[in-house]
Order: C-alpha cells, then structure tokens, then sequence
C-alpha cells in the first residue's frame, strides 16, 4: 500500500498543451505526408532502374489512367468521412458509360455535353437513392450499396444484354477528349484536377464540409450539435453517384468499348485508394488530395509492373499488400499516439 | 459577488461545519426580492417501466446564481438533468422558462431556449479542432461564405480569455484531459451565450488544481449572469460555491434551502434519509486464506502500484470517485486490459497478462459494471445466459444438451428468487434487476473461488439491490472472496469488510469496517484530509 495523497503538479497550462499540440500534429501530418513520401519514394525507385517510366508517353499514360479512380476517389472520401462507405460507385459507372455512350447511337448527331450532363443525372439518381435510404432508411450504408451494387449491376445488365457499345458509333469529338493535351499534360487531368482541388477546398473551408468531418467523428455529438446529419450524408451520396456518372461517360470516352461488365470491382480499388492516401476508413479525417495520391499510387504501381515487364499477374497481390501496409501504419500510429497521450495527461508513473 | 471558491482545493476539509461555514458564499440581500427563476422544473415525473426515477421533482434556478443539485446515486439527479437537456421529456409536469411552460422536443431544443448541459465526459469530435469543436455549424464566415479560420481561432482564444484559461484553439481535441473536455464545452456554452448552465458532476474526473481552475470558470459565469446547476456528490465543493441547494432522495424531492442554513449533516441526513451509523451484522466467519494476491499493478497512465489480497470469506469494497481506476484495476485482474507491470497471483499461481481464460480457469467470475454491454447477451434466453460460462461443464460428446442447461438454469433461478416468464425469453424482457441476477447465476454456476463485482447494484431497484446484498453477503459467507467495486458509499460501507479507496489510479487508504466513515472514505478519495490516509 502506498503511502498516497501525491498531488500531481498542475496539469492545465502552456507546456503540456503545447507539448501535445507539436505530438500530434507531427502525427497528424504525417497521415499525408506519409503517402506523398511514400509516392516519390517508389517513382523515384522505378525511374532509377527504368528510366522510361519517367518519359513524356508514359506519365500521359499514367495520369489518364489515373483520372477515373482519382474523381471516383473524390467522391468516396466525402463518403467515408462521414463514417459511411459507397460500394455502388463501380456499377453506376457502369450503366452510366453504357446508357451516355449508347446516346450517340441512337440520337445521332448529339452534342457531347448533352451525354456528359445525361451520366451525372443516372449517377446522381442513383446516388440520391442511395442516400435515401442510408439517411433516412437509416440502414447502415454498408448494406444498401451491397445492395445497390447488384442491382445497378443487374439493371445494366438487363439494359445491356449482349450488346455493345462500340467506337465506330462515337463521334471523334468525344473518344478524342482523353488524348487532347498541352505541353504533353492531358486536358483531361487538368481539368480533374481542378475538380478535386474544389472538393477538398470545399471539405476543408466550408461549414458543409466540415460537418460532414464532425459527423464521421462523433455522430451522437453531431447530432447534439444541431447538424442536419441525414441532410448532409444524403449530399455526401448524392455527389458521390453523380462524380460516378461523370466517371462513367469519361471511362465510356477513354476505353470506347462498353459492355455490362463496366466498372466491375472499381469500388474496391477505389476504396483501396482513399484509405492508402489517408482517409479514415472510420470517418472524422483524411483530405480528397491524399485520396487523389493514393490513386495515383495505385496506377503507378500498374503502370511501374508494366515499364519493369513484371508480370500483371502481381499486380492484385502488391495492391493488396500496400492496403494493408497503410491500415498497419495508420493503427500503429494511432496506438502510439494514445498511448503518449495516456502517459502524459496522467502525469503518473515513474 | 457570491464569491467563496477556492475552499475545496484547501484542506480545511468540511467535516467541520464552522470552518465551512466562514468560506461560504454570503447570500446577499437580493434573497427576498428576487427576480423570477430563468428556469423551473415544477413538479416533473419520469418513469422507465416499472421504475420511477423521478416523482414531482422540482428545482428553480436563477440568474447569477449556482444552485446545487445533490443526492445518492439513484436519487433521479441525472434523470433531471436529462429532462433539462431536452434528451428526455417527463411524463408530467412542467418546464417553465422565464416562468412560461416550454416543451423541448429535443436537445437542439434546449440549446435554442438557452440550456447549456456540461457533462461528466464531454463528447467532442476527437479529429476537428478545439475551435471547430467549439464552432461547429456556427463558425464564422467571410464574405465567400468560406470558414473564416482566423476568425474562428480568435473568438476561441477570446473565449478562453474570458474563463481564464489556456488552450490551443488550433490542437485536435483528441487526447484532451476531461478537465479540457469540459472546457471546451463551456467554451461552448458561453459562445452559444447560455442562460443556464448544468454541469453533471464536472469534477468526478479531476484533479484538486483542475476543480479550482473549474470554479473560477463557474464564478465568470455567474458574474456574467448565468444561472448555473451544480451536481455533484462533493459537499465541500457543493457548500464552497452555491448559494442554494436541492436535495433529492429515490426520485423525490426532499428540500431546497440556502446553504448558509445547513450544516454538511443536516445535507448528507437529507439526502442519505438515516443515520449513517446504521451498519451490517458482524460476519459470522473469520476470513480464511488468501485467495487473491496483486501486487504492484500499473497500468501507466490508468493506475499505479496497486497491492491488495483479497482473503476467501471476506468482502473487500474497492471505493473511489468514478475515473480513479477501480473499475479498470478489476478489469486488468480478470484480464480484459493488459497491465504494464505487477502480477496476479490466484491461490499461489500466477495468472497470464491479458487473459480471461486463465482468470477464469483460476476460478474467478466477473461480473461486469455495463451488464447490457458486457454482462449479457440481450437477445439470448435467460437459460442461455446463465449457462454461458458453465457450457464445458453441460456439455456431453461436444453437444450442449439443452436439458441440462435448463435444468441448470431453473435451479439457479430459484436460488436467486429470478422472476422471469419463462426460461426461454430472451433477457431483455427482464428488468434490471433480474438482469443483474442472470449475470451473478452465471458466474455463481462455475462455483468461483473469488467473484469480481463492479458496480453490482447500478441502476436496480431498491428490493432487488438488498436481494442483491444478501446474495454477496451469504456468498461471503460461505467462503467465497469477493473483490466489490462500488461508487455507493453505503453499499461500500454496508458490505466491506474492508475498504480500499482510490483516487487518481493510486491506493490512498485501506480502511477496516470499525474505522471506515463516509468522511473518511470520501476523504481518501479526493485527498482533502491527508491526515485519514494511510
């Protein structure tokens, strides 16, 4: 038994909240920072034993394969902030590529914004059901975009049938908007970029954004907290099936062949990608920039494969492999985090 | 103007009523003709099923003013604070805001009539800022309608200006001491410009030097003009910085009075209903050998250096305020949590770190403080339940025989007088009593050689919780160890054979039942009378 009444020195005050401020944003940095080093790191490797994969041909490859999983990753990380998670997002591309694209067959002559804004209006239906039901229905998401997964897959099956879409029926002003580029950058990645840098401006400075922070963070408090938390998870859906429609008519442009099997699996890979650059996958933290670079991570891991003529049959493994090595490190911080935050705010122990 | 803190950090202690009474707020001439109460809970009620948490409760609160609250556990305290926050809506009576009857639909509600509610453990979004936390939905915005983040970090640090304390508006909250926590909430409060503001029991979880920094947070209140609702189970705090007091007692109201006009009995009388001398029988055998044996257990940064033997026959109260580390030292003796340094050793065998299965095979049971959470399946049969944890023992070829387990079942539910429907329905139909009783059965079924009970009568009716009693003093008798973690200081003193109290992960008193007083127990816990400690 210890002789007791130690009265610890007086907790509150500047040095230990500045202490902990330097800890922990050292560590909060390093969720993005972490990726970015991550992404020079392994570019840097390749072009040392390759150099080509640094040529003006490969990195236009490179961004253009990108652009697809990089919006779709937009879309996700407002959905996984908020502590919820898009799985529908690879299927409604799917029907909107197929539904968009099919448009110039049957009403020839169209012009090509007309498609574009015709796929964001399916996904953002799509979406907006989604939303519905996770917000109001209050099912947890998870189970409604399993279930949307199906059955979006299902209607384009049954849209689709047998056919195809095919790049004889695409006018040359649309299948050549991928290729279209300045100084050797393609519009294209321009222009995503651009979209992604409103998103993650609107996540980090407006009063929107910010709940959909708090309500991935604490949603009891959120609700405390007066935020209309079904209103704004309803958006976060609602942006994210229109950014997949948007995807979709992009992918229906990029690949010029479109079949039912469009976008099958994307929601994984893209999910992959938002956690790998960072996100949450509980919600509360991440930005739509590290989600970006953990896209472009993944299709360089693809397009490195390729330059180094490894065999693309690794291509899943290492893919899964960096996912877990991400969820590893974030955990591994994490813990280290609480546990010198435990230390400190006790003031016990030797 | 009704100045007076700083008394509870001092070590005058209140077990003497004069020295507490020199300290005390004087009330000021305004008693007579005051003003009408900014808030009224008249005459509410409030029933959970068969239980009624509170009947015609009322309490005024006025401008300026603290105004403390006060009563054992499962006076209705929370189940008022509840009603205030607009969490819960009484099955009748009124709220009277500025003497007109509002109904809160909800606690956006309460927020809009000007009710700020400080809990206990504040619920902060860890990953967004101190301002953010402060602002959310409210923060300030440029022309652009874009968050005006300078703005915001400034009215924060203004804030904290005001309350006169430090903090970083631009740190994450995660990681935040409680005593930040409930900072920042009051940050809120003040920014939402609260006319009230109830604080539910802020200082259980804070050091002496946190609590006055809390008081001279509360006297800036005051001045400022806001009616502030006092909780806690402190009486030096209560008696240091209120003026008036509200005393309620199972779910009534028992008296409201100016502070000046008790003394610390009369308050602890009114809200105890007794004599506190009212003890227990003598045990009727002598404690046998030592069953359990901790010695130096630390868990850094929860608690440190815990020693204890738990003898087999003998009943020892592990007391504390909540957050003191009690619940999580009986956690880390069956296994749950990992311990950094120190050993368990049950009836001479060191048990593993980290390991119920080896707590369990040494012939402990735990009886855990959330049963709902961690003591039950819910949606499982009360015969299921109870078989849980003897499932080797009813099992035959790998199969559990589901008449053994009902027979099993039925004989235990008689043994513990369980009243239930039938053996079959799921445990949630049962009330929390007979909850409790399911878990104890469960445990009671493997014949364990010590038994851990935390908390073993929260939230029970008053019957059930002397059955309950009974139980563990029978248990005792028939030569089980019993290692009981309580925050009720009568059922501490009621059933302890001795009494360990903790305060900020530390052991700082063991008490035999012929020298335990609520004083000094409550003494060990907050530190306020070194000379009681060990």
């Amino acid at each position: 038994m210890t002789s007791a009444i130690t009265q610890r020195p007086g907790s509150p005050g500047a040095a230990p909240g500045a202490g902990s401020r330097r800890l922990t944003e050292r560590v909060f940095r390093v969720r993005e920072s972490g990726i970015i080093a991550v992404f020079v790191v392994f570019v840097a490797v390749t072009t040392a034993i390759h150099p080509s994969f640094v040529d003006q041909q490969n990195i236009q490859f490179l961004l253009i394969n990108t652009v697809v999983y990089a919006l779709l990753a937009l879309g996700e990380t407002m959905v996984v902030i908020s502590r919820n998670v898009d799985l529908s997002i690879g299927s409604v591309l799917g029907l909107s590529a197929y539904m968009s694209a099919s448009l110039f067959g049957s009403h020839p002559g169209i012009g090509v914004p007309v498609v574009f804004l015709a796929g964001i209006g399916i996904g953002l239906a799509c979406g907006m059901a989604n939303g519905l039901m996770v917000a109001l229905g209050r099912v947890p998401s998870l189970v409604v975009t399993l279930a949307t997964l199906y059955i979006i897959r299902g209607i384009d099956i049954l849209i689709v049938g047998g056919n195809e879409v095919t790049a004889q029926t695409l006018p040359s002003s649309f299948t050549s908007i991928p290729r279209a580029s300045v100084l050797g950058v393609p519009y294209l990645a321009i222009a995503v970029a651009a979209v992604i840098g409103i998103g993650a401006y609107y996540l980090r400075s407006f009063r929107s954004g910010r709940e959909l922070y708090a309500i991935g963070s604490n949603p009891e408090a959120a609700r405390l907290a007066g935020i209309p938390t079904g209103r704004r998870i309803f958006t976060a859906f609602g942006v994210s099936g229109g950014i997949a429609g948007l995807a979709g008519v992009l992918w229906a442009a990029q690949y010029q062949t479109i079949d039912s099997t469009a976008g099958t699996g994307y929601e994984l890979t893209v999910i992959s990608a938002v956690v790998v650059g960072g996100v949450a996958i509980f919600g509360g933290s991440g930005s739509a920039v590290g989600a970006a670079v953990g896209a472009l991570l993944l299709s360089s891991i693809t397009s490195a494969l390729n330059v180094l003529g490894i065999s693309q049959l690794w291509l899943e493994a290492i893919s899964g492999f960096l996912l877990l090595l991400a969820i590893t490190l974030d955990r591994i911080i994490s813990l280290r985090l609480q546990a010198a935050l435990r230390r400190r705010s006790a003031g016990v122990g030797t | 103007m009704i100045a007076g803190d700083g008394q509870a950090a001092g070590s005058s202690g209140a077990r003497a009523p004069s020295s507490a009474g020199d300290a005390r707020p004087a009330s000021p001439g305004r008693a007579g003709g005051r003003a009408a109460p900014v808030l009224s809970l008249h005459r509410v009620s409030k029933a959970f099923g068969a239980v009624q948490a509170v009947a015609a409760g009322s309490i005024d609160l006025h401008a300026g003013e603290a105004h403390a609250l006060v009563g054992e556990n499962g006076a209705g305290k929370s189940t008022m604070v509840k009603i205030l926050a607009g969490v819960l809506r009484p099955d009748s009576g009124d709220l009277l805001i500025d003497g007109q009857p509002v109904t809160l639909h909800g606690p956006a509600d309460a927020r809009e009539a000007g009710i700020a509610v400080i809990y206990q453990e504040p619920a902060l979004f860890p990953d967004l800022s101190v301002a953010e936390n402060i602002f959310m939905g409210r923060q300030p915005l440029t022309t652009g309608r874009r968050i005006d983040r300078r703005q915001m970090h400034a009215a924060a640090a203004e804030l904290f200006g005001r309350l006169g304390v430090r903090l970083d508006p631009g740190r994450v909250s995660r990681g935040l001491s409680i005593a930040d926590q409930q900072i920042v909430e009051i940050a809120k409060a003040l920014s939402l410009d609260a006319r009230v503001i109830v604080m539910d029991e802020p200082t259980a979880a804070l050091s002496a030097a946190e609590v006055a920094r809390l008081f001279e947070v509360m006297r800036a209140l005051r001045t400022a003009g806001a009616a502030v609702l006092f909780i806690s189970h402190r009486l030096e705090e209560v008696f240091a910085v209120c003026l008036r007091v509200t005393v309620m007692r199972d779910g009534r109201h028992v008296l409201t009075r100016e502070l000046a006009r008790l003394t610390p009995d009369d308050l602890v009388r009114a809200m105890v209903g007794r004599t506190l001398t009212e003890r227990a029988e003598g045990k009727l055998t002598e404690p046998g050998e030592i069953v359990l044996r901790v010695g130096r257990l630390t868990r850094e940064g929860v608690f440190t250096d815990i020693s204890l033997d738990v003898r087999a026959g003998e009943i020892v109260a592990l007391a504390g305020l909540v957050g003191s580390g009690r619940s999580e030292v009986a956690r880390a003796i069956f296994g749950i949590d990992r311990y950094d340094a120190g050993r368990v050793v049950m009836r001479g065998r060191e048990l593993r770190r980290a390991s119920p299965t080896s707590a369990m095979a040494a012939g402990i049971g735990f009886v855990p403080e959330d049963r709902r959470q961690q003591g039950l399946v819910m949606n499982m049969s009360v015969q299921r339940n109870v078989a849980l944890a003897s499932l080797r023992r009813l099992r035959k070829g790998g199969l559990v025989r589901s008449a053994a387990e009902r027979a099993f079942a039925a004989d235990w539910a008689v043994r513990l007088n369980l009243k239930y429907g039938r053996l079959t329905d799921p445990v949630f139909h049962l009330s929390g009593g007979n909850q409790q009783k399911v878990v104890l059965a469960k445990w009671l079924g493997r014949r364990p050689a010590l038994l851990i009970v935390d908390e073993p009568t929260r939230g029970i009716d008053i019957a059930t919780k002397a059955e309950v009693h009974q139980l563990l003093t029978s248990l005792a008798d028939d030569g089980v160890a019993i290692l009981m973690v309580s925050s009720e200081l009568p059922e501490v003193m009621h059933l302890g054979d001795r009494i360990l109290v903790m305060r900020e992960g530390r052991l700082t008193a063991e008490l035999d039942r012929d020298h335990a007083s609520e004083e000094s127990i409550m003494a060990a816990a907050t530190g306020q009378l070194p000379g009681q400690a060990l």
